[in-house]
């Protein structure tokens, strides 16, 4: 059993097939939904976290690539860059994932496993030492 | 049991100064009361490293042949003030580029200068029959001017406000990003390790105290700009709001990029983290009451800052202990708390000035003058002639 972070892209097409009730039924994947929103040119984009075997979850990929939905792996989404940070920790009362957190010496620290994409830490860094890949 | 400066001094120079940091001094007392502190300790050293927007730098930039007096100066695009002597300019931190508008400013400049980059001097003038040229166009670094100093008007705030947003709109501060319908709150002071929380009646810090600003030795020039002594305090002499503040004075040459930084809040503007550390002798009993102080005992206010008004709605006091701890409690509610500035990098300061001292390469003074311990801020009315 491994647990992935999948961003789901779904273009204007196919944003209301539903692929996702397929990630059950066909793939016996466990998922739980950490955002889902469409935006403004009604794109679809839903982050994900499925729980499963190796095997099924690429099958899975693989399935929701043939139906025309775009992949990304969400762990790379944030990125800090620990050689710019202050360790002031504006980013830790932001962070809705919690993913950014004080280690007990003050230190500021970042755990990508626990990031849910949400964005709002993007622009908070007085010295631009977040950066996203999204 | 009181000590001078100047015996003090002398175990520094002897290479007996016990020295303690604001921090480790807390236990030491709970372990050996305030008598026993007060005679085994000499020194404790203080520190911040915070945004402070009323920072900037004085420059000379040596003459031009023929020569200018420079009336309008540009830092890399960024407007520099020089209606002072004809090759002075000041550079202000929080001072916009023309060019890159909230990407760079002063504080970048400042910051660019420090760590020995070329920057490009543009200068305008009218032209007098000793000062005849009219324009320049160059390059300078902080090998090439004459004098560049930091003097920042107002620094080391004595406590400050917490900040929070009410409203449904996310909106952005000089306390940070703030969340809308109490989605977090920020803090800015160092708290226990805050050089003004450790002496709140200026018995020690004074005009003319040496220092450790930016990475190098630097000195309080005055008493800050709004410097607030009457604001209200506990029992134990700390304000529960922003109260005195110091106007600091060091040589910018000689500071580092690792205590000064330039800082951008999105939506706000442009603003210098400033690495200050301040020595607090221990010259008596009634000092150790004073440096005891812990995050559990000072408190500060938490403004609503959606409310766009000088007065501010206040939602109450909070302590630094619980703001440390990551959630404070608003209208029954957990708010998420974040510090805008470094605590890590205060601790660093904090330690660097101890070895200094305690290796004999910092000495502490005696103030020259003392900080004004009375006097309030006034407030800016819109009135007429007349009126006022
Ligand atoms: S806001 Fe930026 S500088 Fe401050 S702790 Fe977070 S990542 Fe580091
Ligand atoms: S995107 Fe959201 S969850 Fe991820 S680090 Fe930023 S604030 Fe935290």
């Amino acid at each position: 059993m491994v647990t992935e972070k999948l961003m789901l892209i779904f273009p204007p097409n196919i944003v209301k097939k539903p692929v996702v009730y397929r990630i059950v039924k066909d793939f016996d994947l466990e998922f739980n939904i950490l955002r889902a929103e469409i935006t403004s040119d009604l794109e679809g984009k839903m982050l994900l976290e499925i729980k499963g075997s190796k095997e099924r979850i690429n099958e899975c990929k693989s399935y929701l690539v043939k139906e025309g939905v775009e992949l990304e792996e969400a762990a790379k989404g944030i990125i800090l860059d620990k050689d710019k940070c202050v360790n002031c920790g504006i980013c830790i009362s932001l962070c809705l994932g919690k993913a950014f957190y004080l280690k007990d010496n003050y230190e500021v620290n970042f755990d990508q496993n626990k990031c849910i994409l949400c964005g709002l830490c993007l622009n908070c860094c007085p010295v631009k030492a977040i950066k996203s890949k999204i | 049991m009181t000590k001078t400066i100047d015996e003090i001094n002398e175990k520094i120079k002897s290479g007996k100064v016990v020295v303690l940091t604001a921090e480790e001094i807390i236990s030491y007392v709970e372990e050996n009361g305030i008598k026993k502190t007060a005679s085994d300790i000499d020194v404790v050293t203080t520190a911040t490293f915070s945004p402070m927007c009323s920072s900037g730098a004085f420059i000379n930039f040596g003459h031009s042949d023929p020569p200018i007096k420079m009336s309008k100066v540009w830092l890399n695009d960024v407007p520099a003030y020089a209606g002072i002597a004809a090759v002075d300019a000041y550079i202000g931190a929080t001072e916009l580029s023309e060019t890159e508008g909230m990407n760079y400013g002063g504080a970048y400049v400042i910051e660019d200068l420090i760590a020995g980059k070329n920057i490009k001097l543009r200068a305008t003038a009218y032209g007098t029959d000793c000062y005849p040229r009219k324009e320049i166009n160059t390059y300078i670094n902080k090998d090439t001017i004459n004098q560049a100093y930091l003097f920042n008007p107002r620094n080391v705030y004595q406590n400050y406000s917490v900040a929070t947003n009410s409203s449904p709109k996310t909106i952005y501060t000089y306390m940070g990003k703030l969340l809308p319908h109490f989605g977090n709150a920020t803090y800015s002071s160092a708290g226990q390790l805050s050089p003004m929380l450790n002496d709140p009646y200026y018995r020690t810090i004074g005009i003319g105290t040496k220092i450790f600003l930016g990475g190098t030795v630097g000195f309080v020039a005055w008493q800050g700009t709004q410097h607030n002594p009457e604001t209200e305090r506990l029992p134990n002499g700390v304000p529960v709001g922003g109260a005195g503040t110091l106007a600091l004075i060091g040589d910018l040459k000689q500071m580092s990029t690792k205590f000064i930084k330039a800082a951008t809040f999105t939506g706000y503007g442009i603003t210098m983290f400033v690495g200050v550390g301040i020595p607090i002798p221990v010259i008596d009993s009634e000092m150790v009451e004073y440096l005891k102080v812990k995050d559990e005992d000072i408190y500060a206010t938490v403004y609503d800052y959606s409310v766009q008004r000088r007065n501010k709605p206040s939602y109450g006091r909070v302590s630094y202990k619980e703001l440390r701890s990551g959630k404070i409690t608003i209208h029954k509610r957990e708010v998420p708390t974040g510090s805008i500035s470094s605590y890590l990098k205060a601790r660093e300061i904090a330690h660097i000035l101890k070895d200094q001292i305690k290796n004999g390469t910092f000495t502490l003074t005696q103030p020259v003058a003392n900080l004004p311990t009375e006097g309030t801020v006034k407030a800016l009315d819109i009135v007429s002639e007349e009126e006022l």
